[in-house]
């Protein structure tokens, strides 16, 4: 789901050259703050069995307070796409793009 | 709180933080419509399929029970959320001028 989720957003990256693992830092501070709320969630959610994971369809490597390693992934890859298709969505409609800074 | 109350909060939250404390709201921008467009369907099928075959399952007593393409209605408000937010500091950084181009 995660190998997925990459390639259908990573192809916008290489055509449409939207420029996003080039701002790491831009996209490494917008997905942080975020995803670590989410993981917070994760973890209690793991704590008090409102989910669970079938432990032979995972890898088995777990990271901090019990979350999977592929939770870990999924908040980096999901977001990741998430800005692709929006960079994505304004390098095709370039005029979507002059409210985005206000001027 | 089980899994739909923090469901609906963090979509709450993602909505009113969205609206009022960003500028330049995403939620009054087709930019971000079209983009959600695109991604609702690839969650809704990564969704059925992490369901469908119990790569995750869900407790009874956390959810609502209404479920769409075979995953909790409340994933919906959390991708919504999760999407919207990621989105919002995208720009709200790119506003600050940080790597804009």
């Amino acid at each position: 789901m995660l190998i997925f989720t990459l390639c259908g957003s990573g192809w916008l990256e290489i055509v449409l050259k939207t420029g996003v693992l080039r701002r790491l830092k831009r996209a490494a501070l917008s997905i942080f703050p975020i995803s670590t709320c989410f993981l917070i969630w994760d973890g209690y959610a793991i704590a008090q069995g409102h989910w669970f994971f079938d432990r032979s369809q995972i890898l088995g490597i777990y990271g901090p307070f019990s979350i999977p390693l592929e939770e870990y992934l999924f908040f980096i890859v999901v977001p990741l796409a998430a800005i692709l298709t929006l960079e994505g969505i304004t390098t095709v409609k370039p005029h979507w793009r002059k409210r985005e800074f206000g001027e | 709180m089980i899994y739909s109350d923090i469901a609906i909060a963090a979509f709450g939250i993602a909505v009113m933080a969205d609206l009022f404390l960003f500028k330049n709201s995403m939620l009054t921008r087709p930019a971000f419509w079209s983009s959600y467009a695109i991604i609702l369907p690839f969650q809704l099928l990564t969704n059925w399929w992490l369901t469908s075959r119990n790569i995750v399952m869900y407790s009874p007593d956390a959810i609502m029970g209404i479920r769409i393409c075979s995953a909790p209605i409340e994933d919906l408000l959390f991708g919504f959320a999760l999407v919207l937010s990621v989105m919002g500091m995208w720009e709200y950084w790119g506003r600050r001028g940080v790597q804009r181009y």
